[in-house]
């Protein structure tokens, strides 16, 4: 895909303000899907950071990384520490989720990025691996092991109770200065974050830095001979990358203050690949998109049972009904990670790039057989049409 | 002393079960240039075989139980020892072992359906592609197996006679308390029997000599009128049988569940990359070594001077020996430096 093509900034603003309109809008257009609640929504925000900060290091120089999964643990267990310790306050909380994820990323970085290809994969593999189990074992005084880290009426938090704010009876909340982490108003928070990191993203896509990660990922040696040292981007956009799974974390224990290992295992990395390679891979909106589908049909998809199925094909004949609905039982509910699985297989066999490839392959479709005039400059065409699918 | 020479047989048979299926890994990325991540839901389906062979064998119907008299009593009984008595329960009783007979074909079978409906149209194409469609080829297996057979462990048992320990201390002069399982002994014994005999399938026959040949400078080879992909297709499925047998064999020892594939998979790739890429001995000799040194990071006196060094050691040992030696113990030049 062709991304040479300067977009003007005025583009790319009036791009940012449709995004916001459409993210900020969600709790509307989401109602007649069924998945305007606040939980899924948050969710679709917070794995859409998780996954555009994965796609700097993935889409734009080609390493991948499949530990990505411990900087969202480590923004997690922070957030938590900051609020049983600091604050319930969510600012601190990010802000201390983030740098430590970045600083994290910064020693995992430092090792892994000497060796590329597979080995940069197995070594981020085993780092991430390592921190997953150490935080089931030695580090039980400060992860909680398999309970999990949680917040307790008796934390200090030093900066509330400084403040004058008491925890009353129940178990405080994470908060904005009194707007609460849950619900809409944590959606809220989510999505603006979300826009800001995307359009930080979106900067770095377009920035002189963005495409020598590109030039990373399409041929090193010539970026070496041409007299760039490519560690120090690799560098940077790794812990770019790490602080953006930071925040991702963090934001999961503002909706939810809880942190638990489980996070942190690899499978859990797996599916941020997953989501990235679903959306398209160095694309802008891929990640997002992948997000959203794949968070929305893990929802629609688990909640299915034997009994939802047997009354969705209560139609059929009876002996018919019970076999279709115990052969589609096999990939919904439980199964679910079947058909992710499955569905990543077919992406990954016929449309490597991703849905976004598909839209651009469709919309060519679509141009070419609507042309009147086959014998137009199909040429110019075509590459316009994949710089406007490259670019959004 | 004891502890430290049981710790050896313990490190020695874990690692035996590493070797064997970073084996696979290795044969499989030498001859086809693939990196499998589906390895490792291989292994996890050789321990299916097993629990299979199990089912199908204690296939039961109820019958009266005539030790009770005093009511209408019934117990299940396995078809098995209806027909043939005692040596129905016999053939029960070894189930394990006979799997391997089942297992052979089986995993011969599903290596090659796999590697020709799938893996060759990924020869030419990237490594993280390789990586990517084969992982999702492992979440799917699991997926299925964990369907078919639910999502607890199914304990297997080794055959009575074996099921037992063996005083190895007195065999080795080291006093009558050192025992250890025969499981594990018969286990550390098949790995190295199987090791064998694919080393020696390779070096001592024409076939081998062709395979290696092929994994040398495949071009060449087609030159001279080889059909060096079908070799390769039977060199995926030999690769996928040596991992099912481990996975059978395995069955005793770890209760098998439809995660076993992926625990195992993430140590074994780290054993070939400490081995060398491509590299066979190496990742025998990996396997092992890593398996000893794990045993012996687990011991409580090593436990007490770095505190959680059991759950990491194979990691940081990874992280070293990349860094330091990075085309592994017994790595080729040129593998996977691209």
């Amino acid at each position: 895909m062709t991304n040479t093509k300067i977009v003007s900034p005025k583009k790319d603003m009036i791009f940012m303000a449709i995004l916001s309109a459409v993210v900020l809008t969600m709790p509307l257009w989401l109602q007649p899907f069924g998945a305007a609640y606040p939980d899924l929504m948050q969710k679709f925000m917070i794995f859409g950071i998780f996954a555009i900060g994965y796609n700097i290091l993935f889409g734009l120089t080609g390493y991948l990384s499949f530990g990505h999964a411990a900087f969202l643990g480590v923004g997690s267990y922070t957030a938590v520490w900051s609020f049983k310790l600091l604050s319930m306050n969510v600012i601190p909380a990010l802000l201390f989720g983030t740098v430590l994820s970045g600083l994290f990323a910064l020693a995992i970085g430092f090792v892994s990025l000497r060796r590329s290809g597979i080995y940069f994969s197995i070594l981020t593999l085993a780092f991430a691996q390592m921190s997953y189990n150490l935080a089931y074992s030695v580090l039980t005084p400060i992860t909680n092991g398999e309970t999990g880290l949680q917040l307790e009426q008796a934390d200090p938090r030093v900066l509330d109770r400084m403040s004058g704010i008491e925890a009353n009876s129940s178990l405080p909340t994470p908060n904005l200065f009194g707007i609460e982490g849950v619900g809409y108003s944590g959606f809220y928070i989510c999505a603006a974050l979300m826009l800001i990191s995307f359009f930080i993203y979106l900067r770095i896509f377009r920035s002189p830095f963005g495409l020598k990660l590109r030039a990373i990922k399409s041929n090193q040696n010539r970026m070496s001979y041409t007299g760039y040292s490519t560690r120090p981007y690799l560098m940077t956009a790794f812990v770019i990358s790490g602080m953006y799974a930071g925040l991702a974390g963090s934001l999961l224990a503002v909706t939810d203050p809880l942190a638990g290992a489980e996070r942190m295992q690899w499978t859990a990395s797996g599916e941020v690949v997953l989501i990235t390679i679903l959306g398209g891979v160095g694309t802008l909106i891929g990640p997002l998109l992948g997000a959203g589908i794949i968070k929305y049909f893990e929802n629609i998809f688990s909640a299915f049972n034997d009994t939802v199925l047997l009354n969705a094909f209560s139609f059929l004949p009876d002996w018919l009904a019970h076999g279709v609905a115990s052969v589609v039982g096999l990939f919904v509910g439980e199964g679910w990670h079947l058909t992710l699985g499955l569905v990543f297989m077919l992406i990954v066999i016929f449309l490597p790039g991703g849905i976004m490839e598909g839209i651009s392959r469709l919309a060519r479709l679509v141009t070419n057989r609507s042309k009147s005039d086959p014998k137009s400059d199909t040429h110019e065409n075509k590459e316009k049409e994949q710089t406007s699918a490259g670019e959004v | 002393m004891d502890a430290i020479f049981l710790q050896i047989l313990n490190g020695l048979d874990k690692g035996g079960a590493y070797a064997l299926i970073a084996l696979g890994l290795t044969l499989v990325f030498g001859t086809l240039g693939v990196v499998n991540f589906a390895h490792g839901a291989i292994f996890m389906m050789g321990a299916f075989c097993a629990v299979t062979v199990e089912k199908l064998l204690t296939l039961s119907v109820k019958v009266k139980d005539e030790s009770v008299t005093f009511f209408d009593a019934y117990k299940e009984t396995p078809y098995l020892e209806l027909w043939f008595g005692d040596t129905g329960t016999a053939i029960i009783d070894w189930s394990v072992p006979l799997s391997i007979l089942l297992a052979i074909p089986v995993m011969l079978l599903i290596g090659i359906v796999m590697e020709r409906s799938l893996i060759r149209y990924f020869y030419k194409r990237p490594h993280a592609e390789q990586i990517l469609v084969t992982f999702g080829l492992a979440i799917v297996l699991q997926e299925l197996v964990k369907a078919a057979f639910g999502a607890n462990p199914i304990p297997q048992g080794a055959p009575d006679i074996v099921a037992g320990s063996a005083a190895v201390g007195a065999i080795f002069g080291l006093g009558e308390a050192v025992v250890y399982p025969w499981w594990r002994l018969i286990y550390l014994a098949f790995s190295l029997l199987t090791i064998g005999l694919v080393f020696s399938f390779l070096h001592f026959t024409t076939y081998g000599m062709v395979v290696r040949a092929g994994m040398a400078d495949r071009e060449t080879v087609e030159l001279l009128g080889i059909n060096i992909e079908r070799r390769f297709t039977i060199v995926f499925g030999i690769a996928a049988v040596v991992a099912g047998l481990a996975g059978v064999m395995y069955t005793p020892v770890l209760p098998p569940d439809y995660h076993l594939g992926m625990d195992f998979l993430v140590l074994s790739f780290v054993v070939v990359v400490v081995g060398g890429m491509g590299s066979l001995p190496g990742a025998v000799a990996a396997g092992f070594l890593l398996g000893i040194l794990q045993s012996f990071s687990s011991m409580t006196e090593v436990k007490d001077i770095f505190p959680g060094i059991d759950q990491i050691i194979i990691y940081l040992v990874a992280v070293v020996i990349l860094l330091t030696r990075p085309r592994g113990l017994l790595g080729r030049r040129g593998v996977m430096e691209s």
